[in-house]
C-alpha cells in the first residue's frame, strides 16, 4: 500500500535552531500541521511574514476524516494559491436523496447560484486537501518565502512572557527551547497548547456513537448525497453514502450510546453491517475505519496574549455539516491578516480581540447548526422523535417540509453582523447578503471572477461611480478596483441602487459601503476596520 | 407585531372540533400522536410567521395569563 496517509511528508530533520547558543526568535510560529495550521502558514509567508510550523507528526491526516469542503473554503483556498488542485481532484455532486424507513422520501437538487467560480462544495479525502496544501507550501519555500515545517517537533512547553512566547519542542534528538513573536496553535480539537496553558474547553457531548468507514468500491452508486432515517439494515439509527474521488466511498453508521467500540470496529463485525447496507454483491475494500463520539464545544476566548487558537483547538463541532476544517480556515482567513498588520506595526494589538470577537462569533453559529442537526438526526426525547418522524413523513408529501429535514446543514460562510470592524450600512438597500460584515458573493468579471481580484490588501469595490486610484490611513492602504457592474454584480451588490462603494478587508468580508464615494467617510471606514477605533 | 388571535375565530366551532376528534378516532396511542405532529407542522406552515408561532407556543403553556 502506498496511500498518501502513510508517507512521511515532512520527515524529521536536525534544525540549525537546535544547536543555537540562546534561544532562536521566529516571528510566528504555528503548532500543528493539520488543514489549519497549514493553512496560516501559506497566508502567513504570501504576506513574507515569517512562519514556523512545528508538528509533532510527519504525515497528513491519517485516514480521511473531513471529506466536504464547501466553497468558502475553496475561495480561501485560491487566495493561499491551491484552489485548482483541490477542484480538479475533488468530487462535485448536487443531488442529494433521503430515505426513511424502507422508502425514499424525497430528493434534492442543491442547484447552485451560476456565476461563480467555485461549486458549492466538493468531496476530497482530508489527507488530498492536506497534501495540497503542504505541496503548496513547499512551493512558497522554494521560491525563497519565510517558511518551514518542521516534522517530528512536539511542543511540550508554552510560555508566555509577555513580549514573546517561549516553547519547548522534543524531537527524537532531545529537546529544545525555540522563542516566538506570536504562537498560532492549531494543533486539534485535543490541543495539548490549550491543557499546557490550562484553558477551558467546554461543551455538550452527544450520547451517540458513529462508525465512519471509507470504502473502495467499483459500485454503480451515483454521484449523490443518501441519508437514511430508521432505514431496515440499521434499524432506529441513521446512515450516509457519500462518494469521494477514487471510488472511495464515505459511509457513516450511527450506532447509538452503549455499545463496545473496539468490538464494533473490528473488521468482522464492520463489513457486515457494511454488507447489510450496500448490499451482499457489491465488494469493498475498507480503507479506514474508526469510531467517533462528537462534540460541540469552544474555548471561551480564542486569543490569549501572544497566543492565538485556531481550528479545532479553539473549536468541536459534530460532522454532520461539514463546519470543522471548513471554519477552521476562516478562522485563519481571519486572522492573517489581523497578525500581518499588527507585526508590521500599522494596526494596534487589540485588532487581535476582534479576530476573538469575530469567529467566537462563527464558532457559536457554527455550533448551534450542527447541534440541530445533530438533535434531528439523533432525536433527544420521545415528543422529538415523533415531531421528527412527522417532519419525514410529511417531506415525501409535501415540499413545505422538506427544509425542516435536517442531515446537517451546509456550512455557509460567517456575516460577522456585529463587529467593531463594521460601519453602519450606508446603502441599506442594496443586497442584504453583501451588508457590512459579509463575505463578498464572487461574480463573473471580464474573463475572470472577482474574488480573484480581492484578498490582497483592502480593496476599494467601485461600482459605476469615481474614486481615487487608493486611499490611505497611515500605512494602511486601500486600493480601488473600478468596474461597470455587470448584470451578476449589479445583482449582488448593487439592487436598487444605481452605483456602490464597497470597502473590503483583505479576507474578502464587507467593512462598509455607501453609495459613492466620501472620503472622509472611506477613511474612517478603513481606520475603524484596522482596529484604530476600538 | 404579531397577533394571535385568542378569542373565538371559528364560525363552526362545534363542527370543527369534531374534525379533530373524529381524524383519530380508532388510533393507537402512537398513530394519534404522529397525527397531532403533523398537524401542528401543516399548521405551524399555513401560519407562517415565528412571531406568531412564539406566541403561540407561549400561549399554549398557559404562561401568559393575566387571570
Ligand atoms: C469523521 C469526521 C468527519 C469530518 N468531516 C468533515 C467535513 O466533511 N468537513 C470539514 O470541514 N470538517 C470535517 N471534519 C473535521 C475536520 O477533520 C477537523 O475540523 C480538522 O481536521 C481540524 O483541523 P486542525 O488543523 O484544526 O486540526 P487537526 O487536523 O487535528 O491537526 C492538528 C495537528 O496538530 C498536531 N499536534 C498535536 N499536538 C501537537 C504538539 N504537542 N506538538 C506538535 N504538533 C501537535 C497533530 O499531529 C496534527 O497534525 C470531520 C472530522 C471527523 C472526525
Amino acid at each position: 500500500m502506498n496511500k498518501i496517509f502513510e508517507i512521511p511528508l515532512y520527515p524529521y530533520t536536525r534544525h540549525p535552531d537546535q544547536d543555537a547558543s540562546s534561544p532562536v526568535r521566529r516571528k510566528v510560529v504555528i503548532v500543528g500541521a493539520g488543514p489549519v495550521g497549514l493553512a496560516a502558514a501559506i497566508d502567513l509567508a504570501q504576506q513574507g511574514i515569517e512562519a514556523v510550523i512545528l508538528d509533532e507528526n510527519d504525515r497528513v491526516s491519517f485516514g480521511s476524516r473531513a471529506i466536504c469542503f464547501a466553497k468558502r473554503t475553496l475561495e480561501i483556498s485560491d487566495r493561499l494559491g491551491c484552489g485548482d488542485p483541490l477542484v480538479e481532484k475533488g468530487v462535485q455532486w448536487n443531488i442529494g436523496k433521503v430515505f426513511f424507513d424502507e422508502r425514499k422520501v424525497y430528493d434534492f437538487n442543491l442547484l447552485p447560484e451560476g456565476g461563480h467560480r467555485r461549486p458549492a462544495f466538493i468531496n476530497l479525502q482530508q489527507y488530498y486537501f492536506e497534501e495540497y496544501l503542504v505541496n503548496r507550501l513547499r512551493a512558497l519555500e522554494s521560491e525563497g518565502a519565510p517558511v518551514s515545517i518542521r516534522g517530528g517537533s512536539k511542543v511540550t512547553s508554552i510560555e508566555d512572557r509577555g513580549d514573546h512566547v517561549s516553547l519547548v519542542v522534543k524531537t527524537p534528538e532531545g529537546a529544545y527551547t525555540l522563542e516566538a513573536d506570536w504562537l498560532i496553535a492549531c494543533d486539534g480539537a485535543a490541543s495539548p497548547a490549550r491543557q499546557i496553558l490550562g484553558l477551558d474547553f467546554v461543551g455538550r457531548v452527544f450520547e451517540d456513537n458513529f462508525l465512519i468507514a471509507d470504502v473502495v468500491m467499483d459500485a454503480e452508486f451515483p454521484t449523490e448525497r443518501w441519508f437514511w432515517f430508521d432505514p431496515p439494515f440499521n434499524k432506529g439509527q441513521s446512515a450516509l453514502l457519500h462518494k469521494q474521488p477514487d471510488g472511495v466511498w464515505r459511509i457513516d453508521l450511527q450506532l447509538g450510546w452503549n455499545i463496545d467500540k473496539e468490538k464494533e470496529k473490528k473488521p468482522e463485525n464492520v463489513i457486515p453491517r457494511l454488507k447489510a447496507m450496500l448490499g451482499e454483491e457489491v465488494n469493498f475494500e475498507l480503507e479506514w475505519v474508526s469510531i467517533y463520539t462528537f462534540q460541540c464545544r469552544r474555548m471561551e476566548r480564542f486569543r490569549h496574549g501572544r497566543v492565538l487558537f485556531a481550528g479545532d483547538s479553539a473549536h468541536q463541532v459534530s460532522p454532520f455539516g461539514a463546519r470543522g476544517a471548513n471554519s477552521g480556515l476562516q478562522d485563519t482567513d481571519n486572522l492573517v491578516w489581523k497578525l500581518k498588520l499588527v507585526i508590521d506595526g500599522s494596526a494596534p494589538a487589540s485588532l487581535l480581540d476582534t479576530y476573538d470577537v469575530e469567529r467566537v462569533y462563527g464558532a457559536d453559529e457554527n455550533i448551534l447548526n450542527s447541534s440541530r442537526s445533530t438533535d434531528f438526526i439523533t432525536p433527544k426525547s420521545e415528543q422529538s422523535r415523533i415531531f421528527r418522524d412527522a417532519v419525514l413523513d410529511l417531506s415525501e408529501h409535501y415540499a413545505f417540509a422538506r427544509p425542516l429535514v435536517n442531515s446537517g446543514r451546509l456550512s455557509m460562510p460567517c456575516t460577522y453582523d456585529t463587529s467593531p470592524l463594521n460601519t453602519t450600512d450606508a446603502l441599506p438597500d442594496a443586497p442584504a447578503r453583501a451588508r457590512p460584515g459579509s463575505p463578498c458573493p464572487d461574480a463573473p468579471v471580464g474573463s475572470g471572477f472577482l474574488l480573484d481580484q480581492l484578498g490582497k490588501g483592502f480593496t476599494l469595490l467601485v461600482l459605476n461611480t469615481d474614486a481615487p486610484a487608493a486611499v490611505s490611513v497611515g500605512e494602511v492602504e486601500a486600493r480601488t478596483l473600478s468596474i461597470a457592474a455587470t448584470k451578476e454584480l449589479a445583482e449582488r451588490y448593487l439592487g436598487e441602487a444605481t452605483s456602490a462603494v464597497y470597502l473590503i478587508r483583505p479576507d474578502q468580508h464587507v467593512a462598509a459601503r455607501w453609495g459613492r464615494y466620501d472620503e472622509t467617510a472611506v477613511k474612517s471606514a478603513l481606520a475603524r476596520a484596522c482596529g484604530k477605533e476600538l | 407585531m404579531a397577533n394571535l388571535i385568542l378569542t373565538p375565530n371559528l364560525p363552526r366551532a362545534d363542527d370543527t372540533y369534531a374534525d379533530l376528534l373524529a381524524a383519530h378516532e380508532g388510533l393507537s396511542k402512537a398513530a394519534s400522536d404522529a397525527l397531532n405532529a403533523r398537524l401542528i407542522l401543516i399548521l405551524m406552515n399555513h401560519v407562517g410567521d415565528q412571531a406568531i408561532i412564539r406566541e403561540a407556543l407561549k400561549a399554549a403553556k398557559l404562561e401568559n395569563e393575566s387571570a
